[in-house]
């Protein structure tokens, strides 16, 4: 059961200010890569979420690495400065009370060592041994609770959590808590449809990867969860890169030299996975950030070689929507000397 | 018809032409230029439609208040804004019965701000009908500071509020009825691009 | 079901208890082996039954009529369809207390909208059983309004009547034909505040009568919800060729084309298995004979251009040839 990455102890470390974020080796070879070629598109890359590999951030529904505690930590500072980035409108508090009981039995269930969950009947009790949190709460009573339901748990989860409303044939984002998102606000996005709040990316929709992914998370059922990856790329290991705090945030997108780029520049990869909810039909949508750094990477040599050619050969439009012009070509320069032509080996994991 | 809105991304509203629906009551709320789209609309409605309707109309630059009153609808309101008609439209949401139809016609402001009323009192916003008719000008909210521009005309635009300058994107929050605007020179902020009359 | 004659992510459970309810109307109480919780379910979610039924493998879907608030039984309450093609008939004759069958997870589509207010349900005979686990939801949401009338041959054949009468007090009518009752359909459409949420649940011209009415009274599409489970009906057998997986088939008289996929071993996605859902669409590749459309699914046009068929439902004269 038990990998070595749990024993490890929780990393003390910033995502803000003096960036003291670093990845130990195990954490950058779990890390769920998010190139199973040497380019890129968009695609409706969804597979079921369920029998992970061991040793990877798939080996439980709910992944906790050595970052937990900091990256809680960091939640909490957003929250206070910007209580916005928690919301949930008035008719998806049931889907609250789903999403917490998903993750206190998901977390409890994979690691028993660190958080445990006794029900009886309503009345729960709740213990979060490395957040140093022991409640005991009536499961479905939101005075019983610091908060609603939905921000008391996802204070206590890695990854940001959107809530979506089933009705109509769509999915509606009605609620959510995002803090360490790729440049999208989930104030303004609230209430809209799939293809409103995916408005922004550009060539996706033309392709109809919007209109299949839709029907594909439309069919997702309980018990059976699905997954895809997402990326982009970020100067600085900011977890809180959102468009609140852009005009914070933005001016350190130029300051990539060759001299940084491998320590400052990260890929950041998102690992997004969907769920049933059973007693709100609702579909909750966890997005799990995880930070590779350039010097990261070329530990791995399949995956310098692979970012390598992804970046080269980028479609204009998708760098400049993620973000990327400043910075690509010194990426790019940068990675050139660990791809030494060679084929890669098909799938995303380390040779 | 008169609308000038170019396609672009999904979450940007996009308008029809007002058309007489078989429904037992009807709710027109106009603006400005809108007040034509009634009298359109009203032209091609059968005669049992003026008697089960009700005009709310809120003239600007140009003003359609005598002849919209002269169509004989059930009730007809006229105020001096939007901001004026919203506590009234609220009330007249609440005490609607399922079957009315909505039609709301003028400008992308009273056109958002009517629709955000009545998705309040959970109303479905799918089945309103709209047509925009004059400006373009757009209510903007500013992704930082929360705060929101009205009538704002130019591409890039200064926020009212905490002064950044602001890109008016076409991402669209119906909840808000507003634009998003999001600090355009954030990289560097020492690059003012000049602001030219777009949304006119 | 694969070829080990397993649902996708079945529950084994046990029969607890069968009750008769009536001359027509039995309800089934199933539970865990070992008497934990099932899992948590929504208001108006069904799930699929599996029935091995001599050397046929059925899956059915079945409304849940228990409450979502308590989850140690799952209870389904079944009409006795004596010109079906024997779901029904084997759990009415069969079917005892103490046998292990499988089930799907519930899933929903027939879910309430949770942001209305006011909730105005119509139901008529056995369609009541949506509405049994939906008004034990509503009855936990302070402040929301519900109302439903129910529509049935005669009293005797009504099920649950004093427990939605203690649930929903004079919200609650009934209406039985043989002492002339009738839902007055044009009065309650009339008279509903704005941001009412419709629901209706019972035979087909009773939810076609209900969608017509509402458009008439210029109710909007979203505010109109119904569950239209088609049932898979007998025929004749037919052949099928499942051109993606090389193998040729017979569909029985009494066996579903989706059951027959099945049964071949070829996995096909489903949801609801009542032609309404849209999941287990196929394409239709060529015809020998006329394809029998049975769904709710497809559009008019889509069933004209025989491109496509839902075999949870339909069915086929001669051969026909499948992308699957």
């Amino acid at each position: 059961m038990a990998t070595p990455a749990r024993e490890l102890p929780f990393r003390d470390e910033t995502f803000r200010d003096d960036f003291t974020f670093k990845n130990s080796p195990q954490t950058v070879l779990r890390a769920p890569f998010p190139f199973d070629k040497d380019s890129y598109m968009y695609a409706v890359n969804m597979e079921l979420h369920k029998d992970g590999r061991a040793g990877t951030a798939f080996e439980e529904p709910i992944d906790v690495d050595e970052h937990y505690v900091s990256e809680m930590r960091d939640r909490a500072l957003v929250l206070d400065e910007d209580p916005l980035r928690c919301q949930s409108l008035p008719h998806m508090t049931l889907a609250g009370w789903d999403t917490l009981e998903l993750l206190m039995s998901c977390k409890a269930a994979s690691y028993p060592e660190w958080f445990s969950l006794e029900r009886d009947g309503d009345r729960w009790h709740w213990i979060n041994r490395p957040l140093g949190i022991d409640d005991t709460f009536t499961f479905g009573d939101e005075t019983t609770l610091p908060y609603g339901p939905l921000e008391y748990i996802t204070r206590q989860a890695q990854g940001d959590f959107c809530v979506l409303d089933e009705r109509a044939g769509n999915l509606w984002m009605d609620a959510g808590i995002v803090t360490t998102q790729a440049d999208w606000s989930l104030d303004f996005d609230i209430g809209m449809n799939f293809f409103e709040w995916h408005a922004p990316v550009p060539l996706a929709h033309e392709r109809g990867v919007f209109t299949r992914a839709l029907k594909y998370l439309l069919s997702v059922q309980q018990a059976n969860p699905a997954r895809r990856l997402n990326w982009t790329m970020t100067v600085n290991p900011r977890l809180d890169t959102s468009p609140e705090n852009y005009h914070k945030w933005g001016p350190e997108n130029t300051h990539i030299t060759p001299e940084n780029v491998a320590d400052k520049l990260f890929l950041r990869i998102e690992l997004q996975s969907f769920w049933r909810l059973p007693r709100s039909n609702a579909l909750l949508f966890p997005i799990r950030c995880y930070f590779l750094s350039m010097r990261d990477l070329t530990t791995v040599p399949k995956w310098a070689t692979r970012m390598h050619r992804v970046l080269k050969t980028l479609p204009p439009e998708i760098a400049s929507y993620k973000g990327l012009d400043h910075y690509r070509e010194i990426a790019i320069d940068y990675l050139a000397a660990f791809d030494d032509g060679q084929e890669t080996t098909a799938g995303p994991f380390p040779d | 018809m008169s609308s000038a809105i170019e396609p672009s991304i999904k979450s940007r509203p996009v308008y029809g032409t007002l058309k007489p629906a078989t429904a037992p009551a009807h709710l027109i709320i106009a603006d400005a230029d809108g007040g034509k789209a009634v009298l359109d609309l009203a032209t091609a409605a059968p005669t049992s439609f003026l008697p089960n309707a009700e005009i709310c109309y809120i003239p600007g630059k140009a003003d359609h208040s005598v002849t919209l009153e002269a169509l004989g609808a059930a009730r007809f309101y006229t105020g001096p804004s939007i901001a004026a008609m919203l506590p009234r439209l609220k009330r007249t949401f609440e005490r609607m019965h399922m079957g009315t139809q909505i039609y709301l016609a003028g400008s992308e402001s009273l056109i958002g701000l009517a629709m955000k009323t009545a998705m309040e009192a959970n109303i479905d916003f799918e089945a309103i009908q709209t047509e925009h008719r004059g400006s373009l000008a757009r209510r903007v909210q500013c992704v930082h500071c929360k705060g929101i521009t009205e009538g704002v005309t130019t591409q890039p635009v200064t926020c009212a509020h905490c002064g950044l300058l602001l890109l008016v994107r076409d991402h669209y929050s119906r909840r808000y009825a507003a634009f998003q605007g999001v600090n355009i020179n954030a990289e560097d902020p020492s690059d003012i691009p000049p602001k030219e009359e777009v949304f006119t | 079901m694969s070829a080990r004659g397993r649902l996708h992510g079945a529950i084994d459970v046990v029969v607890t208890e069968v009750v008769e309810l009536n001359s027509l109307i039995k309800r089934f109480h199933f539970a865990r082996p070992d008497g934990k919780p099932l899992p948590a379910f929504s208001g108006g979610a069904h799930i699929i039954i599996q029935m091995q039924d001599g050397d046929t493998l059925r899956g059915s879907p079945y409304s849940l009529s228990s409450s979502p608030l308590d989850t140690r039984d799952y209870q389904v309450s079944i009409r006795r369809d004596d010109q079906g093609r024997g779901g029904s008939l084997y759990l009415h004759r069969e079917v005892k207390p103490g046998m292990k069958m499988s089930i799907t997870h519930p899933s929903n589509m027939f879910a309430l909208d949770k942001r209305a207010s006011r909730h105005l349900m119509l139901a008529g005979g056995i369609g009541i059983t949506p509405f049994m686990s939906q008004t034990a939801q509503l009855a936990q949401m302070p402040g929301v309004h519900a109302e439903l009338h129910y529509g049935m041959r005669s009293r005797e054949l009504g099920v649950y009547l004093e427990e939605l009468a203690s649930r929903l007090g004079s919200r609650f009518h009934v209406y039985a034909d043989e002492d002339n009752e009738q839902i007055d359909y044009d009065r309650l459409l009339s008279s509903q505040p704005a941001g009412t949420h419709l629901y209706v649940c019972g035979p087909s011209p009773m939810i076609d009568l209900v969608l017509r009415k509402s458009a008439e009274h210029g109710w909007p599409d979203n505010h109109v919800h119904y569950e239209h489970f088609a049932k898979a009906s007998s025929g004749e057998p037919f052949n099928v060729e499942l051109r993606a997986s090389g193998k040729t088939i017979e569909v029985g008289a009494e066996q579903s084309m989706l059951e027959a996929i099945e049964a071949a071993g070829v996995d096909a996605p489903y949801l609801c298995r009542g032609g309404a859902c849209g999941q287990c669409e196929t394409r239709v590749l060529s015809v020998d004979g006329e394809l029998l459309h049975e769904d709710h699914w497809l559009e008019d046009d889509e069933k004209a251009s025989g491109e496509k068929i839902m075999p949870c439902v339909s069915r086929c004269r001669g051969t026909v040839v499948l992308d699957r």
